[in-house]
């Protein structure tokens, strides 16, 4: 029994992950129709972006989301004029399959780039406190994952403020629901798109600093992550950010319960046997406008 | 003014307006008429800049507005009520109205903005916290062309403003807008209630087959034979 408990809890811990990894690709998709299924490498690039600033730079690992954060930013920009920006002229129906190339094309060359420039090898941040443990009865919860998991949720809370209250943030809502009403009401839609994408990079970038420090990353743990983050954007549906986070937690939960009822091998299949059932069910998740 | 000269627009291989010409002066009331299909809200679009023109020009108070983008078209003050309101449904009245005034021209003025909106239509002020979409159609209409004077408008375009409203409120609609007008702000207006459209009116244009089929002062084009059996009704044309 206790055992059980300790492995919901542990999903609970990862799934706090998986909400923040979707809630970029949710942002992005939601707002500008477009697909971005290089997502997961982007969380791989925030990934190593925090642990050489705490290897070279000597930051502490969570404080390196204060480099993370900025420097992904500026890659969400430098992609969105380089690549994506193009896409959104078409038609929102045309955007979904010219993202998807785009998206798959890049998502190799990151790989390949990461491969060549930091070799295959796993890698993990090590913490001085890394392996701190806080014990509930007989249930062991890993600080650096506690933790994670708490400025995941701080970080989709900001979000959701941000989108709610900042004047940019109801113009990206705006674009999203209509972008030629909000074209007509005077908003710079492309800008707003932009500002999206940048966010959504950041949301990454944040992600993948949290994974290395919590879990570990490699060149290859891309397409994963971007796999979970589309389940969760299934799972939750778009336009809540809160939601997103919400579904994230339902994953983790999901897959650690049948991780420990049918076998560690059944963890990954349960977030596609959800995928499908919400597909049918639900079309537009649980949390969907 | 506004001032359109031999204008070509479309969509695709689709060409839907041809050699239109046609101004808005100062001050001045002018609704488009026409039959469905006529490329009224395609020459209100190429104006507010959604779609480029393939020919001919639009000026406004003298510079060349057919290259600029649609949210710089608004910056300049020529605004459009879309047709169907075009609403942020899942936001409140007080967002939408907000946003309406996005412009850096408009944001100045926002408070004011807020104001004058609410003086023209008070219910919006008891229900500026609710979401837009859970207003009637024609509280909704009010929130659009609330909207719209958000953005300080020195030209108000109104695509079918009396479209799914309850007749009582469409009257209400177009007291509004003549208000509008004594404010100092041109509207030119897109309607298929003729009536309506021709007594608010000074002038009007004739639109069919994407050109120009008549013009003249509205009070004539409510009296004109053609006009009447065809945009009024054989009913009217006895009357």
């Amino acid at each position: 029994m206790s055992l059980l408990a300790q492995q919901l809890v542990l999903g609970v811990l990862i799934g706090g992950l998986y909400g923040l990894a979707a809630a970029g690709l949710s942002l992005v998709f939601g707002v500008m129709k477009v697909l971005d299924v290089a997502h997961g490498e982007l969380i791989m690039l925030g990934g190593y972006a925090a642990f050489f600033a705490v290897a070279l730079l000597g930051l502490d690992p969570f404080g390196s989301l204060a480099l993370v954060i900025p420097l992904s930013l500026l890659l969400g920009v430098v992609l969105y004029l380089g690549l994506f920006g193009f896409v959104v002229r078409a038609d929102e129906e045309t955007r979904v399959k010219n993202s998807l190339l785009i998206g798959f094309g890049l998502a190799l060359a990151l790989h390949a780039l990461a491969v060549r420039l930091w070799t295959a090898d796993e890698r993990s941040i090590v913490t001085p406190y890394g392996g701190s443990v806080l014990m509930v009865g007989d249930i062991a919860i890993p600080l650096v994952r506690l933790l994670s998991l708490l400025l995941a949720f701080l970080l989709i809370g900001g979000l959701h403020l941000l989108l709610a209250r900042w004047r940019w943030g109801k113009a990206i809502r705006a674009a999203s629901e209509d972008w030629q009403a909000a074209l007509l009401t005077g908003i710079d839609v492309r800008r707003a798109y932009l500002l999206a994408f940048a966010i959504g990079t950041a949301l990454a970038g944040a992600a993948g600093t949290l994974v290395s420090i919590a879990y570990s990353i490699s060149p290859s743990i891309g397409l994963e992550w971007t796999l979970k983050a589309l389940i969760v954007v299934v799972l939750a549906g778009l336009g809540s950010m809160l939601g997103t986070f919400v579904g994230g937690l339902v994953l983790g939960v999901a897959e650690a319960a049948s991780a420990a009822t049918f076998g560690g091998a059944y963890r990954e299949v349960v977030g596609l046997v959800i995928f499908v059932l919400v597909l049918i069910a639900r079309p537009k998740g649980l949390f969907g406008r | 003014m506004l001032e359109i000269r031999e204008l070509a627009a479309g969509y695709g291989d689709v060409r839907v307006l041809s050699g239109v010409s046609l101004t808005v002066g100062p001050g001045e009331i002018v609704a488009l008429l026409g039959p469905n299909g006529a490329g009224k809200s395609t020459l209100l679009t190429t104006i507010a800049g959604l779609l480029r023109p393939r020919a001919g020009g639009i000026r406004w108070e003298g510079a060349d507005l057919a290259a600029v983008r649609p949210h710089l078209v608004v910056e300049r003050g020529v605004v459009l009520v879309p047709e169907g309101r075009r609403l942020f449904g899942t936001m409140t009245v007080e967002d939408n109205l907000e946003l309406g005034a996005f412009a850096e021209r408009a944001r100045r003025a926002r408070a004011a903005g807020f104001e004058r909106v609410y003086a023209l239509f008070p219910d919006l002020r008891d229900r500026r916290r609710q979401l837009v979409r859970a207003l009637s159609g024609g509280q909704q209409q009010m929130v659009a062309v609330g909207r719209a004077l958000m953005a300080q408008p020195r030209l108000l375009m109104l695509d079918e403003p009396s479209l799914g409203i309850a007749p009582r409120l469409v009257a209400s609609i177009f007291a509004s807008l003549a208000e509008i007008n004594r404010s100092g702000v041109a509207v030119f207006l897109v309607e298929q209630n003729v009536q309506a459209a021709l007594t608010l009116a000074h002038r009007a244009y004739v639109l069919e087959s994407g050109r120009i089929a008549g013009q003249g002062a509205a009070a004539d084009l409510l009296r004109d034979p053609h006009v009447r059996r065809a945009y009024l009704g054989p009913l009217a044309v006895r009357t």
